[in-house]
């Protein structure tokens, strides 16, 4: 595997490899000294030309824990700010030696286009709407990690609010398919994307309709953006209408678990503190973020050697 | 000084002739067997259309020289075998004034490869809001307006242009899209666009303005002429109008008569372009359109761009791609025509359209300004960005084999390419 852009592009063997290898990863973080020698002399840079907390601190933390060298870039200081072109970009830093680029880029499709200006390993931490395939693996990993099962056949998932706009959804589709869950999309009819007859999902707008069969329920981040754009009419409709509150939870099989990919928009589509659910998955998703993270770079950068 | 094309088929209105063709300075001076010259253009196994008639080229200059200039676009031109480009206007400054109208006319001149038409802006500046001085761009010799690029949005606006066009008897050219449906699209909308989570481009958008204009020439009778349809919707409305005696024509590009949207999955901007790239069902809808004569011609919309700006990535590249050299094999490797069909939709009904049949689009008959072509309808050859004459390399069509390859072109009765380089 050289690159990891989308979940698609790995497919099953690849997703179970990771999934695999992140309990390895996640057994180094427990140690007293979390910390091996696997990719040392390797090289990895950050590259985010978009906010991020998790995604970026993880990578760096997981980079790290394999020993890897790493390169932060700031877009803020850099010379992007001086019209540098992405390309020019991708050469400079490629010329300087790394073995992966970690790209966030708010177009849809960047991972792909600098592949064509670099030998090193692509990895999407997130391409506008399209992808963030290392969400995906985290939240695939949490569920088998929650329910103490590999086998995710037959599951319910549930992913909740602007999938139309959402990577976290697009990669978790495609990811939770492959290990075989069920899937049911739920949002109003503006924030679902059309003609997508042949996504394997069933879709409603009924979020309460559904509560009960749900075994796992994602809930997405609403963008205020959204309200101004008139895709929603107010967020108060959408918060009463999709929004997770106590009497939802209580809605929940006992067993049910809930996750949100961070970060939240409280007061909008979280109604009730993540504190008071009684099976949230939230904080493991993020404390995964590492483990999972490791087993991407150390599957990407030791296989080159083989 | 005569030249002798020798041993063509000669591609006429009504049916193809073996003849020779004499030209004699810029006039073609006797059509027959055995005739000879003092040189001779050997057409041996080719067929001889009129020279073709390009009713969208983009030609950069002024402007953005650094992409295309007026020589170089009609140097690809004439490769295509063309010998006349209608000008659009989306230049900077845009074709608004007689002073930029005659500059355009003036670079073409210069570079004596073909002839340059200018179309006119509809509004000023292109920008929508205030009429473009029409009746006085009109007086400079300026048959066919447009805004290509964008549409004419506001309907008062547009039906005030189509009552001055009716009255100077010119066309109006519509580049039909719906500008509020379309905000940051990158593509078609369909099952493609929303896997990559990019804004599409409805077809809707398209077959709103086209709806609203052929209500518009009804109204006000004007001639109104719609710049590369791209669904099949679109077609089937201007097919109704034309039914109904309306005074309506449409074009067609070679690249929405041969990609599809899929393309736009490989995230490479070279396939974005403005309408996008649609589906199977629309390409086949306007292959019928174009047999069935409800597409008038096919016109190129050839649209450089410097790579550094195909570079950018998807939501910010600008759309557009390079088609003046492969517009005849693409469109012969996509659409069944017979050579008579070739000859009308490629020079004879862009002349028409574009006003300029005194000069082009003819018979070929003694007494016939000589702009020719001479076409291998069998040839096949594969298209190679290296060896092309336009400055700009974003051709969708890289390493494709197409088939149907120009082998010489004459304009004004100078051989402008021959064996398909270019003589000057």
């Amino acid at each position: 595997m050289k690159h990891l852009r989308s979940i698609s592009e790995i497919g099953a063997e690849g997703l179970l490899r990771i999934l695999n290898l992140t309990e390895s990863m996640a057994e180094i973080n427990t140690r007293s000294v979390p910390k091996v020698p696997a990719l040392r002399g390797k090289t990895v840079v950050s590259l985010f030309f978009e906010d991020s907390t998790r995604t970026r601190l993880s990578f760096e933390t997981a980079a790290k824990r394999l020993s890897a060298e790493t390169m932060n870039f700031s877009i803020s200081t850099s010379s992007v700010n001086k019209g540098e072109s992405l390309r020019d970009t991708i050469e400079t830093i490629t010329d300087m030696g790394v073995d992966a680029f970690v790209v966030r880029h708010k177009s849809v499709g960047v991972p792909w286009q600098i592949s064509q200006w670099t030998n090193a390993s692509i990895i999407n931490a997130g391409d506008g709407a399209h992808q963030h395939p290392t969400q995906a693996l985290v939240d695939c990993f949490t569920v088998r990690e929650a329910l103490g099962s590999q086998d995710l056949s037959g599951l319910n998932l549930t992913i909740v609010g602007d999938i139309k706009h959402s990577r976290v959804a697009r990669s978790n589709i495609q990811a939770f398919c492959l290990l075989g869950a069920n899937i049911t999309l739920v949002a109003p009819p503006t924030l679902l994307p059309l003609n997508i007859e042949h996504w394997p999902v069933k879709v409603s707008n009924d979020l309460d309709a559904v509560l009960a069969s749900t075994n796992v329920l994602y809930m997405l981040r609403l963008q205020s953006e959204r309200m101004a754009q008139g895709l929603v009419p107010s967020l108060h409709e959408y918060s009463t209408r999709y929004g997770l509150d106590e009497r939802r939870v209580a809605a929940l099989q006992s067993s049910a678990v809930v996750m949100h990919p961070g970060p939240m928009n409280r007061g909008v589509e979280m109604l009730i503190d993540p504190s008071d659910i009684p099976n949230s998955l939230i904080h493991r998703q993020v404390t995964n973020g590492v483990s999972v993270r490791m087993a991407v770079l150390f599957d990407l950068l030791s296989a080159e050697e083989m | 000084m005569t030249i002798v094309i020798k041993g063509g088929s000669i591609v006429g209105a009504n049916g193809i002739t073996s003849a020779d063709v004499l030209v004699e300075n810029d006039v073609i001076v006797k059509v027959g067997k055995n005739l000879t010259g003092d040189t001779t253009l050997d057409a041996s196994g080719c067929h001889i259309f009129p020279g073709f008639v390009d009713l969208h080229a983009h030609l950069r200059e002024p402007g953005r020289e650094d992409t295309e200039t007026i020589e170089t676009a009609s140097r690809a031109g004439a490769k295509g075998g063309y010998t006349a480009l209608i000008a659009m206007p989306n230049t900077n400054p845009a074709h608004d004034s007689v002073t930029v109208i005659e500059f355009v006319r003036e670079q073409g001149r210069k570079a004596g490869l073909l002839d340059v038409f200018p179309s006119g802006c509809i509004t000023m500046g292109r920008q929508g809001e205030a009429l473009a001085p029409l009746a006085e761009l009109s007086a400079a010799g300026v048959r066919i307006f447009t805004d290509d690029g964008s549409g004419v949005q506001d309907p008062v606006l547009m039906g005030r242009a189509m009552q001055y066009a009716k009255s100077l008897g010119v066309t109006m050219a519509q580049h039909c899209e719906v500008s509020a449906l379309t905000q940051g699209a990158v593509m078609n909308e369909c099952g493609c666009s929303s896997d990559m989570g990019v804004p599409g481009w409805p077809a809707i958008a398209e077959e709103m303005m086209v709806q609203r204009d052929i209500e518009m020439s009804r109204i006000t009778g004007a001639s109104v002429h719609f710049l590369h349809l791209s669904t099949a919707r679109s077609v089937d409305l201007v097919r109704d109008a034309k039914a109904q005696g309306l005074n309506v024509t449409a074009e067609v590009t070679p690249h929405h008569l041969s990609l599809t949207q899929e393309l736009l999955t490989t995230f490479d901007p070279v396939y974005k372009v403005n309408p996008p790239l649609r589906s199977m069902k629309d390409i086949q809808a306007l292959k019928v359109g174009l047999l069935d004569g409800t597409i008038d011609a096919v016109a190129t919309d050839h649209a450089p761009h410097a790579r550094r700006d195909k570079e950018l990535t998807l939501d910010q590249a600008p759309p557009g791609m390079i088609g003046l050299e492969t517009a005849l094999g693409v469109v012969l490797s996509a659409v069944d025509l017979d050579p008579v069909q070739i000859a009308a939709v490629m020079s004879r009904n862009p002349a028409r359209i574009a006003q300029i049949t005194e000069q082009h689009g003819h018979n070929i008959s003694v007494g016939d300004i000589a702009h020719l072509c001479v076409v291998d309808l069998d040839a096949l050859w594969q298209v190679d960005p290296s060896k092309m004459a336009s400055k700009s390399r974003n051709t969708p069509f890289v390493g494709r084999q197409l088939r149907g390859m120009v082998r010489s072109t004459m304009y004004r009765g100078q051989i402008t390419v021959q064996d398909g380089v270019a003589q000057k």
